[in-house]
Parts: C-alpha cells; structure tokens; sequence
C-alpha cells in the first residue's frame, strides 16, 4: 500500500482526457487558461500542438490526448490548456498541456493512492505517478515532469540517430 | 558576504583586468611612465579598498607588489622582462585570492610567498642600495602620490652667468614639460641693447606655468642643480579645490546683483572698456612677456579645472546586470504592446489614433536603441584579454607570435561578448597551436620568424564580422581530405570544393593535427566552437591558403534581445525573417515555378538563385496561392530565395526562446509574438540554406 514519496495529504487538479480522469499535483500547476490559438512549430510530431502566447512568453503546448494514443483534442467550449511548471534536465521549464475539461481540485490522503498497475492501461506506465481513489473511480495521477522529459529525450535521439 | 564585499570584488576584477592590459603593453613599451602610473594606481586602489572591506590578506600581498612600482615609478629601478612576469603572477595570484574569498577555500599562500621572495630579490639584485634599507617594503606611499593636479607659477631667473657652468636651461625647462601640461613664457626684458650686450650672458628668464599632480618637491628637485645659479620661485596658482573656494564674483556682477547697475548698461561699458593686459601695457607699467605669462597661468587653471567638471560629468555608474535584463525585458513587452496599438489603429479610422501610434512607435524604437546601447561594450575588452593568452601561449610552444588587433571599439551585446571568451580562445590556440610554424620553420620558409595573429571586428549591415588570421601554415588540404573520407563524411574520389571541405572541419571529431598536445587537437573544438556560435545565432566560416595562413570569419549578430525583421505569411501561420539578410522580395507566378521545376532557380537580373519553399520545408498543409512570393536572402555571401504565401511588411520582433522541448527543430531560431497576440517563428535561414546545401550532395 502507499506509493514512495506521497505520504502526505495533497491538493490535486483533476481533468478528463476522453473518459478517463487525470490529475496533477497542484504544486506543478500554475493556471488554467481557455482554448487560444496554436501556433505549429514544424517538423515536430503530432503531439506537440505548437506555442501559445502566455502573456508575452512563448509557452509550448502538448496535446495529452494524442500522447497517449488517443484522438486529438477536439476544440469545444470545455477545452482547456493546463499551464505546469515541469523540471527539464534540472532546469525549470513552462509547458501547457491540452485537456478536454479541467474537473475540481481533489485532497487524496496517502492511503487513496495505489501504486500504478504493471498491466491493463493503454500508455505508459512510467508516466504514471499512482492511481488515486475516490469514492468508486479511478485517478490516474501523471508525473509531468516524466512525460515532458521523455518527450525531450526522445528528441535527441532522433536527432542523434539522423545524423 | 556583504553587498560591499562584493561591490570590491567587482572593482578589483576590473583592475585586475587594466593591470593586465597594462602590463603586457608595458613589456612592449618599457620607458612609459604613464603606463608604471597606471599599473602603480590599479594596485594602489586594489590593496587600499581590499584592506577597507576586509581583504587583508589581498592588501598585503598587493602592499609588496606595489611598493616595486613605487621604485619603478621613481625611476629608481628598470622595467625588465622578468619583473614583468612576476608582475603578471602576482596579478593572477591577486585573482586567485580574490577567487579564494569567493568560495572559502583559501588561497595557496605559498604561491604569495615565493611571488614576493622573488620580487624582493629582483629589488635588490637591480638597486643594492635598498637592501642596505632596514625596511623598505613598509615605507609609506609617497606623498607626491596623493597630491591632486595643479597648476604651479614657476619663475625661473637664472644668473647672468649660467652658461658658464655648462648648464642648458632648455634640458631643464624640457624636463618641466614632461611633468604635465606646461606652457613655458620666456621674458626679454632684462636683454640688453646690443652694445651692451655680454653673448655668453643669459639674459632670459622664463615664466612656466605647469599643470601636474607631482608636488612641488619634484619640482624643485628639476632645478636641483642650479639652485646656486638661479632665482628661483614656485608658487601654487590655484589648485581644483581653491578653484572652487574661489569662485568669487567680479565686480560688475555684485553691482548687478544689488540693483545698482543694469547687465545691458554692464556689457556696453565692458565692450568700449580695454582689457586689463592692454591697457597694462600700453602704460608700460608691464611687459607683453609678463601679461602673455600671466594670460597662460589663467588659461591653465581654467583647463584644470574644466577637466575636473568633465571626469565627474562622465562618470558612470554601477548597474546590477540583472537589473538591466529586466530593462531589456520590459522594453521587449512595450515593443509588443506598441505593434499591437499599430496594428489596431491601422484598422481604425481615427486620425488621432494614428498620431498617438505613430508617436508611441518612434519613442518606442527610441527608448529600445537606447536600452540595447545600455548593453553595449566595446570588444577590445576581450581582445586585450587574449592578448595574455598569446603571449603564454607562444612562450610555452616556443613559438614567435604577436597579437595585432583592429576594430577594438565595435560594439557588441555584453551577453553575446561574454558567450564570446570559450570559442575565441579555442580558436586562438588553434590559430597558434597547428597555425604558425615554429620560428625556425619560418625562416626557413622566408617568412618573418614572428608570426602574427590579427583580431579585428567590424560592423557590417546589422550583425558584427570578427576575423581571427593567422599568418601561418594554413589548412592541410590532403589530411583534411584523408580524413574526411576516413569518417565517411566524403565518398572516396568524391568532388569536393575546398570551401566545402574547410567547413567540415566543423563537424563533430575532426582534428587533423598528427598528436595531441595539451593545448589542441583532441578534436573537441571546432565542433563545440561552431555549437557556440550558432547558440548566438552567428555563423561561422573559414578560409585557408596553404603556406599563407588560415582566416576564421564569425559574423554575429548586434544584439540577442530585439530585431528587425520581416514578416511574412504561409497559409495562417506568421513567420519572421531577420531583416539584415533579406534582399528583396520578388514574385513568382505558377508559370516561373513550372518554369524551374527541374532545379529550384529562378533569374533575379541576370543571376540565377537557387529557392526553397517553406510550405514544402516546413511541412506546412493547404495549397499556396497562385502567386507566392520570393524573398531573397543573402548569408555569407549564399543568395538563396524562400518562398512563402505573403510578405506582410516590417516587424520589431522580441525574440523569444523555445526552450528544451524545441531544441532540436532545424530551421526555427526562436519565435516572437505579433501585434494580434499571436506567436510568429523567426526563420534560421543560415541552417535552411545549410539544410538545403547538404540535400543536394
């Protein structure tokens, strides 16, 4: 039970992406803004939406859905950009992330969060932090740190293998 | 550590830094007195401050170094090469102590030691009568030193009979002239008629004014000689602070001030009225000689103090840097905001609006010139930096190498200097290290057995070309090549122009030197210095003439902040181009583009350049309009055209970073945000035409 480094009570911001419920500690994020214009960065892979203009910084956006293998974002009324702090290479960079609606800010006790299972989820199971519990659904609580940072790797590695 | 503390560090790694300088030119120039002055003062100011804000250990060490210079100033000891280089080990042992406080970790106190046991050998091997000195290390700093500029009333009357003693007046007066700014006034009116005249008599006396911070004692001791000789009088005319002081008013103005005379009725008289020297003279109660003396003394004093009010006119002050980067900044947002008001009142009707627009953008490109000057520094900082460099370099190679410089004053960015130091020094010990033939070699050679390696800097349209040349063997054209096609960056027998084949020396590994020597040819370097240079979005490049020496062109841009750029428009998305490498703007219709098909050129009055589409190289969907549009861009000397849907016009642009997650996206430098808000990219196209070179190997 209890999952390494979570043992105290904290405040997460809960989104849906699709049908499933997602959440970040709210340590990480910064503010949520509506749906703007994107600007695509080119030659970069579906995913990455583009920039965004946050109030004169160039912030870039990822788009969680396709990430994680699932349709693109579509645009409705609810979408949201989800402004993070994320650690990149030890350096402390802006991200926004697409969801498709932002839910609530949730308090999960230690005890709510199981470790992720090994087996039975469609992405990653390095991206996930630990599955939290609320009454009877399921949270699955990302490390964003780890899927911007996996995003940055695989990068270089394609640029160190076309070269 | 306290804001003082590092208010002193601050100050002492810039004199450290003159102290350099003045000790490498010193060793070039070993009779200016000027420059024992100036090295004499930074270590003054070096142990005076350090004892003050508690570096004690510094003002000691310094109190040793300085107390030669004081010998050296006097005259009392030479300037020789090995003073000089223990003089640039005390310096560096002065920055380590610096560097010590900064980390905690003290400094090698040996290294203190063995520096002032030799210095004080070397003063007393060169002036024996020091050693007999009980304790001249200690002896207190000059008062002469202390003394502030003033102006002196010299008047030196020489009996009749100086000649007689084999003395030359004009040795001694030459020597006045040396002291400081001196205007010598000979008077004639003891010369007698001629039939009374004794020609081996002098006569003449002289009236000297002189401006100096000497002090009277060194004065006097120009005429120590002749004391016996000669009337001799020196009196202090003014001095700065007595020049304040006496800032008493004339007669004139006191009467205006109290009512009694008005200033119109004050100038007509002053004008109908002679001047003082005029009227004295035509009374014959003074000589010419003695007014023009007289006139002199006035003048000097008048400079003296003119010059005191322009030092404190000019002084500068401390900036924290990151206050100005948050200068910079802020000016970057109003930039945004004043394309925005630009843009909004082009879509209104509002004449007023217009004004007000077209105000706010004039004092915006204003206030951003004068905020990116604030950032400004000359680049013969770091020139003067490596000229230490060459000369340690060459000395541990056992080469000949002198280091010229042209174009010290061209301005650059601070932070784009500062990024500067790692590739230039790379370069140099290149230039130095595989470049320039040992002397023998040369000789051999008939070239001049001291090579010379040039810096120089130049602006050029909106960006600044540094050159570092070398004189010396210049590239291996054949190893270049063998190794090359060892590491498969050129097929065997491959065609390959030379210009091509320098450029490789950029790529990752590639070193041709046959060993490795601890100062180059790991083939780490040129790579990482390429690296260095395009994260200042600069550009590289080198020739080479066998035998003749090898030249490296960096060419930079001004400023990192903001520039001006184009804009232009493919399908939604805005991109920018830096405007210094735009040409001109062409069309081209369906038809020229089924034209060229085959190879992507179109003629441009006669000449024939080669274009790229950036809706196909950015993999941007949709169809282009019927008439695109071709931008003409020139880099390095490479025209290449870009094609795109629309050129919207000109365009401030703030540019702003991507950051890690698009570092590896080619052909993007950075984005910048439009008037409307939204996010525009700026073109790399250095790395498009680069890009595009190497897809048609």
């Amino acid at each position: 039970m209890g999952v390494e480094g979570i043992n105290q009570t904290d405040q997460y911001l809960t989104f849906r992406l699709g049908e499933e419920v997602f959440a970040l500690e709210i340590g990480k994020v910064r503010e949520v803004l509506d749906f703007t214009n994107i600007t695509k960065v080119p030659q970069t892979p579906p995913f990455m939406r583009g920039v965004i203009n946050l109030r004169g910084s160039v912030v870039p956006v990822m788009d969680m859905n396709l990430k994680f293998g699932m349709p693109e974002t579509a645009k409705t009324v609810n979408t949201c950009i989800i402004i993070a702090e994320i650690v990149v290479e030890g350096e402390t960079t802006v991200v926004g992330a697409l969801a498709d609606s932002v839910r609530e800010v949730l308090d999960l006790e230690p005890g709510q969060i199981e470790p992720a299972p090994k087996i039975g989820t469609r992405l990653n199971t390095d991206f996930i932090k630990g599955m939290g519990k609320t009454d009877d659904t399921f949270i699955i609580i990302l490390d964003i740190d780890r899927v911007f940072s996996e995003e940055e790797k695989a990068a270089i590695r394609a640029v160190e293998s076309g070269e | 550590m306290d804001d003082a503390q590092n208010v002193y560090r601050e100050e002492a790694r810039e004199l450290l830094a003159e102290l350099e300088t003045s000790l490498l030119e010193l060793e070039e120039n070993p009779g200016d007195r000027e420059l024992i002055g100036r090295i004499f003062r930074a270590m003054h100011t070096i142990k005076g401050s350090g004892a003050m804000f508690g570096f004690t250990d510094i003002a000691a060490f310094t109190h040793e170094v300085e107390t030669i210079y004081d010998l050296v100033r006097e005259g009392k000891m030479a300037v020789s090469a090995k003073l000089v280089n223990l003089s640039l080990a005390a310096r560096d042992q002065i920055r380590a102590m610096l560097e010590a406080a900064d980390s905690g970790v003290p400094a090698e106190a040996t290294e203190s030691a063995r520096i002032i046991s030799e210095l004080t050998a070397l003063r007393q091997e060169s002036i024996p009568e020091a050693a007999a000195r009980p304790a001249p290390a200690v002896s207190p700093p000059p008062v002469a030193e202390g003394g502030s500029e003033a102006v002196y009333r010299i008047r030196f009357k020489p009996k009749l009979d100086l000649f007689r003693s084999g003395t030359n007046p004009l040795l001694l007066l030459a020597e006045l002239q040396e002291m400081g700014e001196c205007t010598v006034i000979a008077n004639t009116e003891r010369v007698p008629n001629i039939e009374a005249i004794d020609p081996e008599g002098c006569f003449i006396f002289w009236d000297v004014t002189l401006t100096t911070d000497r002090g009277r004692e060194a004065i006097r001791d120009v005429f120590i000689f002749v004391e016996d000789l000669c009337e001799l009088s020196i009196e202090v005319a003014a001095s700065c602070e007595m020049a304040e002081d006496e800032a008493h008013k004339k007669l004139g103005e006191i009467l205006i001030e109290r009512g009694d005379l008005s200033p119109e009725t004050l100038s007509v008289q002053l004008k109908s009225q002679k001047r003082i020297g005029e009227v004295l003279v035509e009374q014959q109660i003074v000589s010419q000689d003695a007014v023009d003396a007289a006139l002199a003394e006035q003048r000097h004093v008048k400079e003296l103090c003119g010059k005191r009010q322009k030092e404190a006119q000019s002084a500068s002050i401390r900036v924290d840097a990151i206050r100005l980067d948050g200068l910079v900044n802020l000016v970057g947002e109003l930039v945004t905001v004043q394309a925005r008001l630009s843009q909004y009142s082009q879509q209104s009707s509002d004449p007023e609006l217009h004004t007000i627009a077209e105000e706010v953008e004039r004092l915006t490109g204003e206030l951003r010139d004068n905020t990116m000057g604030i950032r400004m520094m000359p680049i013969g900082g770091i020139f003067s930096k490596f000229r230490r460099l060459v000369r340690d370099l060459s000395r541990d190679l056992g080469k000949e190498v002198a280091m010229t410089t042209a174009g010290e004053e061209t301005e650059l960015d601070k932070t784009v200097i500062e990024k500067l130091n790692d590739p230039f020094v790379h370069l140099i010990r290149n230039s130095i290290d595989h470049g320039i033939e040992p002397p023998e070699a040369r000789a051999a050679k008939g070239k001049p057995r001291q090579g010379v390696v040039h810096l120089s800097a130049a602006h050029s349209g909106d960006s600044v070309l540094i050159e570092i040349k070398d004189d010396g063997a210049g590239l291996n054209r054949e190893a270049l090549r063998r190794k090359a096609s060892e590491r498969g960056l050129l097929s065997e027998g491959g065609n390959i122009s030379d210009s091509e084949l320098y450029q490789m020396i950029f790529a990752p590994g590639f070193s041709t030197a046959a060993s490795v020597t601890n100062v180059s040819g790991r083939g780490v370097g040129m790579d990482v210095v390429k690296r260095g240079i395009d994260a200042l979005r600069g550009s590289i490049s080198l020739t080479s003439e066998p035998g003749a020496g090898t030249t490296i062109r960096i060419r930079l841009p001004l400023t990192l902040a903001i520039i001006e750029s184009l804009l232009v428009k493919i399908g939604e998305d805005g991109f920018v181009l830096p405007l210094g490498a735009v040409e001109e703007c062409i069309e081209l219709s369906r038809n020229g583009a089924a034209n060229g098909q085959a190879r992507d050129l179109i003629g441009v009055r006669g000449h024939l350049v080669p274009y790229v589409s950036l809706r196909e190289r950015f993999g941007i969907v949709g169809e282009p309009p019927a008439i695109e549009q071709i931008v003409i861009t020139s880099v390095n000397g490479h025209k290449v055209g870009l094609v795109v849907d629309q050129v919207v016009g000109q365009h401030q642009t703030v540019i702003k970073t991507l950051g890690p997650l698009h570092r590896q996206v080619r052909g993007i430098s950075g984005a910048t945000i439009l008037g409307d808000g939204s996010v525009a990219l700026i073109v790399d196209i250095g790395q498009i035409i680069e890009d595009a070179s190497l897809d048609s190997f």
